[in-house]
C-alpha cells in the first residue's frame, strides 16, 4: 500500500511547528500503524533526515504511551484501540493520512509528535488512591465486594491514562480521566473511607492545572480507546457534589458552636 | 577474586525468613529521613520498593525511561498472580507453591529464596485488594482464581486479562502518594546510563535527560536496580519497544555478577511472525491454555491444504487433529510449563506439521470449550484477549482457531544478588526480573508479577536497613566529587563516540541482526556448533556497529535513536555473554535446551551432577573474557528428580 503523509513537525517546545508531507509506499496492509513510521523513519535516516518523533512503548494496546491525532481523531479511524494497535488495513490505499499531537493547554508538545503529559500525574498525586501502608492489611477475602460492583470498578480502572479524552474534548478537560479513578476507588469498599476527599482533591487539582470544564458532547467518551464511559463522570460530579454539600454542612456544624 | 555468599540464614527452610526479620538490624526513624535511595525502573518491583521505602521515611528518588511510572512494562503482564491462599480448598500451601516454583524452574534456584517468595504471596493479596484492585470475583462476593501451567491447584488470581495493568496501577497509585507527601521524588524521561561507586560501594548513578540531554550525577546511600528483562536483545520479543538491559549491564561493568544469562523464557502462546516489518510480538496470556486445546494436522496432506486454503481447520476431523501435547504430557496436557509447550510447538513445527503462512504455527482452539461453556463465560474469561488477537489478526477466535508460536517473553537470568537482594557490589540491590533468583531456569506462569511485588513491597524494605543501618553516620555524597565526575565523562565519551560514527546504517539495522542471530543459535534449541558460530557473528556485528551506525540529531535534544544506540551496544555485549553461558552449560535445563543433552524421547535432560549451579559471570575488561563463578546449589527440602509432566 502506499500513501501521503501529512505530519507535525516541531523541533523543540520552543520552536514552531508545521506539517510536513511524506510519501510512504510498498507498506504491507498487515503492518501496524508505528510499523509504517518505522519504514518512513528508516527512510528518513538512510537519506541523512531526521526521523519524526513520536511516543510509542509496549505496541499492545496497554501503556498508554503512544497518542496521535489521526486525520482528525485521536488514535485514529478504528473504535476502541490506540494508536499502536491501528493497521493499515483500516486505510484506503492511496489515502492522505493527517498525523498530528495531542492538542490541550495541559499538553505542551516536547518534539513532533510528542506531548507532556505529566499532569495526568499530578492529578493522580492529588489522591488517586487508597492511603493504605504496605504492611498490617487483613485477609484480601474479610470484606466480600458484590461481583457488580467489582466490575464496574474494574471497567473504570481499564483507563489507560494515555489522554485521549482530553484531546478529544473541546475544552480539553480531564473530567473523563478523573471520572474513571474516582468511580473506580469509591465503588469498592476499601476506597470508599476516603471518596469524598479523594474527589475534592482531584478536582481542585484538576483546575490548577488548567484542564478545562466538561464540553459534554461526550467526545470522551466516543475517542476512548478503552471504552470508559461517560456515567464515570457523572458519578463524579454527584460524588463532588455530595462532598461538597456535606463539608458546608458540617462547617455550618462547626461555626455555630 | 570476588568470592559468592548468598547469606542465606541457618535454621529450617520454613523459619529462615523470620529469624532473618527477627535478627536483621534497623535504622530508626529519624535516620532513614537522612538516608537516600535511588531506584531505577517503576514496574511491579521498582514502584512497590519506592513505594514502600517511601513510606519508611527514607528519601527516595525514583527513576523511569517512559512519561510516567504507569507505563512500565508490567503494564502488558496479562495472566495473573500466584499466592498460596488456598481459597480453593484444593490443598494448595505455602510449601506446594515453593515446591511446583522450583521444579518448574528445573531445580536452578536458591531453595531459601523460592520459599520466601511463596512464604509472602499471600500478603500481596491482601495489600493488592486493600489498594483497589479489582481482581475477579464470585458471584458471593469473594476472590475466585484459576490455574495455570505448572501446577496442579488453583491458585491464580486475576483481573480479567489485565491483571499487570490492575496490579501496576495499585504500585502506582501508592508511589503517587508518597511522591505527594514529598517522601519520593520522581524522575521520569531518563535514561540511567551508569553506576557510580565509591570506595567500592554503590553510591549513586548517572542518568540522561531524555528531553534535553542533560547528563545527570545524582547520588544516594544505597541503589536499587528494579529495571526488567532483557528479551529485547531477540530484537523480536513480548517486551515493550523500550524495555532495555542498560542499567543492570553498567552494573555488570562495574563489577556485579550477572548469573544464568542465557536462560530465557520463550512463551509458548505469542502471535506468530508474520513479516520483515514486524517490531513486536504479543503474547496471548497463557491462561487461555486452561480452556483452549492445542493442536495440528495429524497429516501432511492436511497441512498443504490448509496452506493452499482448501480446507479450513474446522474441516479436519477429530481423528485427523494431533493434540500433541495432550498425547505427549497425559498428566498435565495443555497445562505444560511454558518451555516444555514452545519446544512441543517448535518440535511439530520442524517436523513439517506447523500451519498458517510460514508453517511456523499451532492451532489454539476454542470450539469445545465454547460448545462447553457457552460463548459468554468464554467471553468473560478471555473478551479482551480475544478481541486484541482479532485486531492484530484480523480472524476472529471465536469463529477459527487462534494460530500462535512461541516468543522470547521473560528473561530468568539476571543480576545475581545474595538471599538479601544485594548483588556482588555492597549497597547495590536487583529486584524483580532484573534479578536472576526466583525461576531458576524456567518460570512458571503468574509468578512474575509474584515475585515483583514480593522484592519491592515485603523483602527489600527490611533487607536494605540491615545494610542502611551501617549507613547512619554516613554523610549525603557530593555528587561533584571525582568518582561521579570521571562516571559522568564517561558516559558523554561514550554518547559522543556514538554520534560521531558516520555510518550509513540506522541502529535497528544492527538491531534486527543480533536478534537473528540470538533467535537462530541461543534461542529454543541450542548446540555446540550453533553456539560458537554466534559468538563469531557477534563479536562481527559488534565491529559492524561500532563503524557502521548512523545516528541523526544532536546530543542536548530529544534524540531516540541515540537512546536506542546506547541500548543495543548493550545488548550487543549482552548477547556474547548469553552465548558463553549457553557454551558453558552443557545440559539441558528449563528454558535451555542444549541439543545434545536431551532423553531418547526429546525430553531436557539435566546433568545435576555437574549443573547444579548458578553460573555468574564477571566482567574483566572490554577485551577480555568473561570470568565464570559457580554458586552451588544445596538442595536440603526437596529431593531433584527428573522434571515430568506426562
Amino acid at each position: 500500500m502506499n500513501f501521503t503523509l501529512k505530519i507535525w513537525r516541531q523541533k523543540s517546545a520552543a520552536e514552531k511547528g508545521g506539517m510536513v508531507s511524506y510519501d510512504v509506499s510498498e507498506i504491507s496492509s498487515d503492518s501496524s500503524f508505528f510499523e509504517m513510521l518505522d519504514t518512513l523513519n528508516k527512510t528518513l535516516i538512510d537519506s541523512g533526515g531526521d526521523p519524526v518523533a513520536f511516543d510509542h512503548d509496549c505496541r499492545e494496546g496497554i501503556c498508554g504511551t503512544c497518542s496521535l491525532y489521526i486525520n482528525g481523531r485521536p488514535h485514529g479511524p478504528v473504535k476502541g484501540v490506540t494508536t499502536c494497535q491501528l493497521h493499515m488495513r483500516s486505510f484506503k490505499d492511496g489515502e492522505t493520512i493527517h498525523i498530528e499531537p495531542w492538542r490541550a493547554k495541559a499538553f505542551p508538545v516536547i518534539k513532533d509528535l510528542i506531548v507532556d503529559r505529566s499532569a495526568l500525574d499530578r492529578v493522580i498525586q492529588a489522591g488517586g488512591y487508597v492511603s493504605i501502608n504496605t504492611g498490617g492489611i487483613p485477609d484480601a477475602n474479610t470484606i466480600p465486594v458484590p461481583k457488580e460492583r467489582s466490575d464496574a470498578a474494574f471497567d473504570a480502572a481499564t483507563c489507560i491514562g494515555c489522554g485521549a479524552c482530553v484531546a478529544a474534548c473541546s475544552n480539553a478537560a480531564a473530567m473523563l480521566f478523573i471520572g474513571a479513578k474516582v468511580s473506580h476507588l469509591a465503588l469498592l469498599p476499601q476506597g470508599e473511607a476516603e471518596a469524598s476527599r479523594r474527589v475534592q482533591k482531584m478536582v481542585a487539582c484538576m483546575d490548577e492545572l488548567g484542564f478545562g470544564n466538561c464540553s459534554n458532547t461526550y467526545a470522551c467518551e466516543a475517542e476512548c480507546p478503552k471504552g470508559i464511559s461517560v456515567v464515570n463522570i457523572a458519578r463524579m460530579n454527584r460524588g463532588f457534589l455530595g462532598a461538597k454539600l456535606l463539608s458546608e454542612k458540617e462547617k455550618a456544624i462547626r461555626d455555630s458552636l | 577474586m570476588t568470592s559468592l555468599n548468598a547469606k542465606i540464614p541457618d535454621g529450617p527452610l520454613a523459619e529462615k525468613w523470620t529469624a532473618y526479620k527477627s535478627g536483621c538490624k534497623l535504622v530508626n526513624p529519624n535516620n532513614k529521613r537522612k538516608l537516600d535511595i535511588i531506584v531505577v525502573g517503576t514496574g511491579l518491583a521498582g514502584a512497590s520498593a519506592a513505594a514502600s521505602l517511601g513510606q519508611l521515611g527514607y528519601n527516595v528518588k525514583v527513576f523511569c525511561y517512559q512519561d510516567t511510572p504507569r507505563r512500565a512494562h508490567s503494564i502488558a503482564a496479562q495472566g495473573g498472580i500466584n499466592a498460596a491462599k488456598n481459597y480453593a480448598n484444593d490443598g494448595d500451601s505455602a510449601y506446594r507453591l515453593f515446591y511446583d516454583t522450583i521444579k518448574g524452574g528445573d531445580y536452578r534456584a536458591r531453595e531459601a529464596n523460592v520459599y520466601r517468595l511463596a512464604e509472602v504471596s499471600n500478603q500481596i493479596i491482601d495489600l493488592c485488594v486493600a489498594q483497589g484492585v479489582p481482581f475477579a470475583r464470585e458471584y458471593g462476593g469473594l476472590l475466585t482464581n484459576r490455574s495455570f501451567g505448572g501446577a496442579q491447584v488453583s491458585r491464580t488470581f486475576y483481573a480479567r486479562g489485565q491483571t499487570g495493568q490492575q496490579l501496576l496501577l495499585g504500585a502506582y497509585g501508592a508511589l503517587s502518594r508518597q511522591i505527594a507527601e514529598g517522601n519520593v521524588t520522581l524522575y521520569n524521561r531518563r535514561d540511567v546510563l551508569d553506576m557510580v561507586l565509591v570506595d567500592g560501594k554503590a553510591r549513586g548513578i548517572i542518568a540522561r535527560n531524555l528531553v534535553t540531554g542533560e547528563i545527570e550525577r545524582h547520588a544516594a546511600h544505597a541503589v536499587v536496580l528494579a529495571n526488567g528483562g532483557y528479551g529485547n536483545v531477540f530484537f523480536l520479543s513480548t517486551n515493550a519497544m523500550g524495555s532495555n538491559v542498560t542499567p543492570a549491564w553498567s552494573a555488570y561493568r562495574k563489577g556485579a555478577m550477572f548469573a544464568n544469562p542465557s536462560f530465557t523464557q520463550i512463551h509458548p502462546t505469542c502471535i506468530p511472525v508474520h513479516g520483515d516489518f514486524q517490531s513486536k510480538l504479543t503474547l496471548m496470556s497463557e491462561s487461555l491454555r486452561n480452556d483452549g486445546r492445542i493442536w495440528v494436522p495429524a497429516k501432511k496432506k492436511d497441512v498443504e491444504r490448509l496452506r493452499h486454503k482448501d480446507i479450513k481447520p474446522a474441516d479436519i476431523p477429530e481423528e485427523d487433529r494431533d493434540y500433541y501435547l495432550e498425547r505427549r504430557y497425559p498428566a498435565f496436557g495443555n497445562l505444560v510449563p511454558r518451555d516444555v509447550a514452545s519446544r512441543a510447538a517448535k518440535e511439530r513445527c520442524d517436523a513439517g506439521f506447523g500451519v498458517g503462512s510460514t508453517g511456523m504455527a499451532v492451532y489454539l482452539d476454542f470450539a469445545d470449550a465454547i460448545k462447553r461453556k457457552g460463548h459468554d463465560t468464554i467471553d468473560a474469561l478471555y473478551g479482551n484477549l480475544f478481541q486484541m488477537y482479532e485486531q492484530i489478526v484480523a480472524e476472529s477466535p471465536y469463529e477459527t482457531p487462534m494460530m500462535i508460536y512461541p516468543a522470547v517473553h521473560y528473561t530468568m537470568g539476571g543480576l545475581w544478588v545474595d538471599y538479601e537482594l544485594m548483588t556482588s557490589i555492597p549497597g547495590l540491590y536487583a529486584i524483580g526480573e532484573c534479578n536472576f533468583s526466583d525461576h531458576g531456569a524456567n518460570r512458571l506462569g503468574a509468578s512474575a508479577l509474584m515475585q515483583g511485588l514480593a522484592d519491592g513491597y515485603f523483602v527489600l524494605p527490611y533487607t536494605i536497613g540491615n545494610y542502611l543501618s551501617a549507613e547512619i553516620h554516613t554523610p549525603r555524597f557530593d555528587p561533584s566529587s571525582s568518582e561521579f565526575t570521571i562516571a559522568a565523562d564517561g558516559v558523554t565519551d561514550r554518547l559522543k563516540r556514538l554520534m560521531n560514527t558516520e555510518g550509513k546504517e540506522s541502529v535497528d539495522h544492527f538491531h534486527r541482526r543480533l536478534g537473528k542471530i540470538m533467535w537462530e543459535y541461543c534461542g529454543m534449541a541450542r548446540n555446540e556448533h550453533g553456539l560458537g558460530e554466534a559468538l563469531y557473528l557477534i563479536t562481527e556485528l559488534r565491529q559492524e556497529f561500532s563503524r557502521g551506525v548512523r545516528i541523526p540529531g544532536g546530543l542536548n535534544e530529544y534524540n531516540p535513536e541515540l537512546e536506542k544506540a546506547c541500548r543495543v551496544a548493550d545488548f550487543i555485549d549482552l548477547g556474547e555473554l548469553m552465548v558463553r553461558d549457553a557454551l558453558q552449560r552443557k545440559e539441558s535445563c528449563g528454558g535451555h535446551f542444549r541439543e545434545e543433552s536431551q532423553t531418547s524421547d526429546g525430553e531436557a535432560l539435566r546433568n545435576d551432577d555437574k549443573f547444579a549451579f548458578v553460573g555468574a559471570w564477571e566482567y574483566r575488561g572490554r577485551d577480555a573474557t568473561a570470568q565464570l563463578h559457580r554458586e552451588e546449589l544445596q538442595f536440603n527440602a526437596i529431593k531433584l528428580s527428573q522434571r515430568s509432566y506426562k
